[in-house]
């Protein structure tokens, strides 16, 4: 795909991988009602992994990382999170979300309050930290998203690629050890994709470990370690970013990418 | 050099007025105006002709009038002899009662039916769903005069509450809900009402500086100082202390009854039979109501002048107007050793009471005495108007909350935040933005609507002024008028109090 955004040609950063593991996922089924959504998935992810999850819509991608931070509950399997057992107990959900930052498709800011409330409110209520504290800190990322200037405006005043870009901060102000992206960059014009990647990119390089949900194939080849395709619920390839895309082994994915590149 | 020209200058055409867009709206509007004009100009000109033709002019001083009428719920002090104004004031205040309890309630009930029909749980929900149905689209006047209806008949009869009926009072015996109304304990004051009142106070303001202290120390250094507790606490603590340091103290010291011609040590009972009539003088507040509670115990027959003060009591003592008095402890100088009267103590004594004291309804004659007497006609109105409306508030709740996406909800979680925090900071503020605007426009039905309290004769200001003052005197169109502009009145202050609100919390954009 000839992505405007990503220089597809550039030699992704091999930022180091340690062997400590920080997502284990195994023999997770999850069903809405009588709909399997989610078929035996095992996924291991070490830190400072960088994890492309792609697939068809209604594949289970989303599904599968809103389950590692408990947005979605799971039936069967076990999920770990930094050593820590995802089950019904309230202290471990607590533990694993204050340690897992999230991005959405929509940003989900809080319009009510301005850019810095935003990223003060969950630092303040949940962590405790004095609030000149959490504002520091919350401006110290929001110049890292390069948007310091727009602090004391609301979110509604904000384009597109700024509320992400925000919502990515306001995430970071949480001092998480894991990301999830949700389709970070599908509802934003093709200008404003370039102004989140590069914010995503950045974050890459500095070791965060990230799973991101994404159809954005310049992305996966320049930041990716491993991309994993899904069909119906189940975990169908996964493989290093060139091979898969130069390589791919099961038809579903050829067809897949013929379709997603071929445009 | 080319010649310029000028644009062509359109001819007007008389067509144009009507499908030119440039002029169109513009004689639309003018023709409007002069329809309006016409209209109110043969409005007033008819009324003028009209009141011409009665022998009548326009004229609001019949508000100075003797009204000459009684009106069977007052807040304000009121009797036949004082005016049609003052009839009006009456009124006035008693649709502002209705209106206000209702809207309390009806915003009450809404919320928490809105929030359950949410609910996951099955029954509750349908139920909830059953109950805004139901209300909504039956007509206001008719749940009215069914829940006076079963007010009125489903209820006993004061007179079953008599020893033997079928019936009796609640509540420790401090309620009784009969055909006639609700009666209910009134409030008494005693002495340090009113350092308790301002102790109320001052914690009320100390439990919200309280919690704007937590709030603080959270920003400032992180912790979190338990909110709920702490606060309850200070509402609440010192005002017990208080009434018990009062109820203790000068509350507990004596008062005694003191009479006229009676021997030392003498009981009531053997003074009365003695005197063949009681009659004793007390002043206000928990001292009489005390007197009164020793009077009653003993079932004697008496009757009773209340004053102000208690030495304006011992004057009228000693001045004969009556056989007995009270005397607190330490005010017995003005009768002992007076050579006119002989005085002497009786064998009974009470106490000056605490700060608070509740007189109870008493069964006496055919219907209670004493207390506070809730009409039936209120409670009626009261309770169809905030069922009613409260249905409506029900649905704009479930709506606000609904309004809120799904993802705010999420993104909160995913922050680590717990559920009910999550509701306070980030659900309710989102969801208060959509609720308030049509929720004003709820508040103002309710107050209009409360004028159907014609159908169960609460005496609202419809019913005096709009009522009995327009057929007595006669002036149809200048109470009217009053009237009108009374209801436009409490509308604007209703809408503008809420306005003010909604303008401070309303979302920015651009």
């Amino acid at each position: 795909m000839a992505d405007p955004a990503i220089d597809a040609n550039v030699t992704p950063p091999r930022m180091e991988v340690s062997e400590e593991i920080a997502v284990q996922i195994t023999d997770m089924n999850k069903w809405y009602g009588s709909f399997h959504v989610l078929r035996d998935i095992n996924l291991t992810v070490h830190r400072g992994e960088r994890i492309v999850i792609c697939g068809p819509s209604g594949s289970g991608k989303s599904t599968l990382i809103r389950c590692i931070n408990a947005l979605e509950e799971h039936q069967k399997g076990r999920i770990e999170v930094d050593g820590t057992l995802l089950s019904s107990d309230l202290k471990n959900i607590d533990k694993i979300r204050s340690e897992v930052g999230m991005c959405f498709q929509h940003f989900n800011l809080f319009p009510h309050l301005t850019i810095l409330e935003n990223c003060t409110l969950a630092p303040i209520w949940v962590r405790k930290t004095p609030k000149k504290e959490a504002e520091q800190a919350a401006m110290h990322f929001l110049e890292k998203v390069k948007i310091p200037d727009q602090a004391n405006k609301y979110p509604g005043q904000l384009s597109g690629g700024q509320q992400q870009r925000v919502a990515i901060a306001r995430s970071l102000c949480m001092k998480p050890r894991i990301m999830l992206f949700d389709e970070p960059t599908s509802a934003l014009d093709p200008e404003m994709i370039k102004e989140v990647l590069d914010t995503m990119i950045e974050l890459a390089e500095e070791g965060m470990t990230m799973l991101c949900v994404t159809h954005e194939m310049g992305f996966a080849q320049a930041v990716a370690n491993r991309v994993i395709f899904m069909d119906q619920g189940q975990i169908v390839e996964q493989n290093e970013p060139k091979e898969f895309f130069n390589n791919p082994k099961s038809d579903r994915t050829k067809l897949f990418l013929s379709q997603i590149l071929g445009h | 050099m080319s010649a310029m020209t000028d644009p062509p200058r359109p001819s007007f055409r008389l067509s144009q007025l009507i499908y030119d867009t440039r002029y169109r709206s513009i004689t639309i509007q003018v023709v409007a105006l002069v329809l309006l004009c016409a209209a109110f100009w043969w409005l007033i000109d008819n009324t003028v002709e009209n009141l011409a033709v009665l022998g009548k002019d326009f004229d609001f001083g019949f508000l100075g009038d003797r009204a000459g009428y009684d009106i069977n719920q007052m807040l304000i002090p009121y009797d036949n002899s004082m005016s049609h104004g003052r009839a009006a004031l009456v009124g006035i205040l008693n649709t502002m009662l209705v209106a206000f309890l209702g809207c309390v309630t009806a915003t009450v009930i809404g919320v928490f039916a809105g929030v359950l029909r949410l609910s996951k749980n099955w029954v509750v929900s349908r139920l909830m769903a059953v109950y805004v149905e139901g209300f909504r689209n039956v007509p206001l006047l008719l749940w009215i005069v069914l829940i006076f209806a079963l007010m009125t008949e489903a209820t006993p009869q004061p007179r079953d509450f008599r020893e033997g009926g079928s019936a009796s009072m609640i509540l420790g015996d401090s309620v009784a809900i009969t055909n006639r109304g609700v009666f209910l304990p009134m409030p008494t004051w005693g002495d340090g009402a009113a350092v308790l009142g301002l102790v109320v106070v001052l914690s009320l303001i100390g439990a919200y500086l309280y919690r704007r202290h937590a709030r603080k120390v959270l920003y400032d250094s992180g912790r979190l100082l338990p909110m709920v507790w702490p606060a309850l606490a200070i509402a609440i603590v010192p005002a017990v202390v208080v009434y018990f340091a009062f109820a203790m103290s000068t509350g507990s010291a004596q008062v005694r009854l003191m009479a006229a011609d009676a021997t030392e040590g003498q009981s009531v009972a053997a003074y009365g039979e003695a005197q063949g009539s009681l009659s004793v003088c007390v002043p206000e507040g928990t001292i009489g109501l005390n007197v009164q509670r020793l009077l009653r115990g003993q079932d004697l027959r008496y009757s009773e002048s209340v004053f102000a003060t208690e030495a304006m009591a011992i004057d009228a003592f000693r001045n004969g107007d009556c056989n007995m008095v009270a005397v607190p402890a330490g005010m017995e100088q003005p009768l002992l050793g007076n050579p006119d009267i002989a005085v002497s103590a009786l064998s009974e004594s009470t106490t000056r009471g605490a700060p608070v004291q509740f007189e109870k309804p008493v069964l006496g004659g055919f219907n209670f005495e004493g207390g506070v007497q809730v009409r039936n006609s209120l409670l009626a109105l009261w309770l169809a108007l905030a069922l009613y409306t409260g249905a409506f508030i029900a649905e704009i709740v479930r709506a606000g909350i609904l309004a809120v996406s799904k993802g705010q909800s999420e993104a909160a979680f995913a922050l680590g935040m717990r559920p009910n925090r999550t509701m306070n900071l980030v659900i309710l503020p989102q969801a208060m933005r959509v609720i308030v605007p049509p929720l004003i426009s709820q508040f103002l039905n309710l107050t209009k609507n409360s004028s159907l309290a014609i159908a169960v004769g609460y005496m609202d200001v419809r019913a005096t002024l709009g009522g009995i003052s327009i057929n007595q005197t006669g002036r149809e169109l200048e109470g009217m008028l009053l009237l009108g502009m009374f209801y436009l009145a409490l509308s604007l202050v209703i809408s503008g109090a809420m306005n003010i609100y909604n303008n401070r919390s309303r979302l920015k954009e651009r």
